[in-house]
């Protein structure tokens, strides 16, 4: 790993001042960029450790419902404390292992957006706003691909709104070697209809299974989603791991058992 | 260079590190104590698990200077004040839970940090919990056990190979 020098503000205002720096790089958990950094993926001259910034930290509930995790947030924090959305609070008690739990954060876990990640899944299903300094962003329009987010450079996550649905699940079948999922679901259920979201699959990264949605609308049952062909293999991720098709059969089989596990 | 200063294994400590010195490397290099195993260079492997304020911590996976003031505990802070094996290291010997024992240090860290937190676990809970941590000699059976009987459990029912 090159050198760096390492800022740890206490305050959110002091963190956006660091990060204007041009060679300065947002630090959440280093669950993802530590390791990075260790193999000369990356550098930055100035990292800024976000774990001091009491302030975007921990969960609430604001006056809409909606479920609030700050972005500095430890997954074992959600999966401890997001009580009020058990299906988020599971899909955190899943993610990588304890150590990693104690320190990767939310915020890191989406600016990253790893086509492989959980996060990415729960935040586009569950209609997710993402908060930075200056703006709110929809899930829908935050997820632009491979590592791709709609972040400018220097841009934090301040905060992650998820509405609750009515009903939801997530669904990992494991990579167990990475222990990230090869392919995942989450299929959340709204009164206005159903959402259902995969990652692990695509090489543009988490998307929204159209057909599936549309179907489960209608009829919110495992059944209906037996009813349909696997989305195209053709835009999916081919690894060692697993081939396109056999990713695309597994999109079908985890919505399904998501469905089938929603409460 | 900075001077950065924990309460490692109760003790209060001071060494310097560099922005990107890891803890495992403040804890190996500065201070000498060898305990803790790197195993890998991506993270995977957990031989190199510490508490951190109380939590199980990759040390490979945090910056010594973001952690100054931190209280640590190490898998030389596991023995008895008279210098006896502890619960969890005691279980190990006797359940032949280590081979070479590279990945040890690890597997003691994440078990005392699994049974603070869960006092009486399920099999399941333990393989479940110690999915970071890899062994690369015993085939985890005997380790699984070790973590049984550490939390006063009977080791019969777990699988035997
Ligand atoms: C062994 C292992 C297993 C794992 N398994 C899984 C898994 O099953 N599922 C899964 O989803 N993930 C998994 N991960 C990744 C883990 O969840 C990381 O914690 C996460 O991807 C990154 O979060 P972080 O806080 O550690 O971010 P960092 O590693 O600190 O940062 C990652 C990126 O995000 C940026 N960043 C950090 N915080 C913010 C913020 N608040 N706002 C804007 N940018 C920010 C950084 O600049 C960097 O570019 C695993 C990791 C390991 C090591
Ligand atoms: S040395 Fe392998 S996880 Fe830390
Ligand atoms: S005892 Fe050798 S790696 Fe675990």
């Amino acid at each position: 790993m090159y050198d760096f020098e390492l800022v740890k503000p206490s305050t959110l205002q002091e963190a956006v001042a660091a990060l204007k720096d041009d060679e300065a790089q947002a630090l959440g958990g280093g669950q993802t960029l530590l390791p990075t950094m260790k193999a000369r993926l990356a550098m930055a001259g100035k990292m800024v450790a976000l774990s001091g910034v009491a302030e975007i930290k921990g969960i609430c509930t604001d006056d809409a419902g909606r479920i609030c995790i700050g972005g500095a947030t430890t997954h074992a924090t959600v999966a401890r404390e997001a009580t009020g959305f058990p299906a988020l609070a599971s899909l955190a008690a899943r993610i990588g292992d304890p150590a990693v739990r104690n320190r990767g954060t939310i915020g890191g876990s989406l600016a990253n957006n790893d086509p492989s990640a959980c996060y990415p899944a729960g935040a586009l299903a569950a209609n997710a706003v993402i908060v930075t300094p200056d703006r709110e962003i929809a899930a829908d329009d935050y997820f632009q691909g491979m590592f791709e987010t709609a972040l400018d450079e220097g841009e934090i996550i301040t905060e992650v709104k998820f509405p609750v649905p009515e009903a939801a699940a997530y669904e990992k079948f494991i990579q167990p070697a990475s222990r990230f999922p090869l392919v995942a679901v989450f299929v959340a259920k709204f009164s206005d209809g159903v959402r259902v979201a995969v990652t692990g699959a695509s090489s543009d990264g988490v998307f929204r299974w159209a057909e599936a949605e549309a179907a489960l609308s209608s009829d919110f049952s495992a059944e209906a989603v037996s009813g349909l062909s696997a989305p195209d293999a053709g835009g999916m991720i081919s690894d060692l791991h697993g081939d396109g098709a056999y990713r695309a059969h597994l999109v079908k089989v985890m919505t399904a058992r998501a469905v089938k596990a929603a409460h | 260079m900075a001077k950065v200063t924990m309460t490692v294994n109760g003790k209060t400590r001071t060494a310097e590190a560099e922005g990107r010195t890891l803890l495992v490397e403040w804890l190996r290099e500065g201070l000498r104590l060898t305990g803790t195993h790197v195993g890998c260079d991506t993270s995977q492997c957990g031989a190199c698990v510490v508490h951190v304020d109380g939590e199980a911590v990759k040390a490979c996976t945090a910056l010594a200077q973001e952690l100054d003031g931190a209280e640590v505990t190490t898998i030389e802070g596991m023995a008895n004040a008279d210098g006896s094996l502890g619960v969890v290291q005691q279980a190990f010997q006797d359940y032949h839970g280590l081979q070479c024992g590279f990945c040890t240090p690890g597997m003691v860290m994440s078990a005392a940090a699994l049974l603070k937190e869960n006092p009486k676990p399920t099999e399941a809970e333990v393989r479940h919990y110690l999915e970071g941590n890899i062994c690369r000699c015993t085939g985890y059976h005997n380790i699984v056990k070790a973590v049984m009987a550490a939390s006063g459990q009977d080791v019969a029912p777990v699988a035997a190979e």
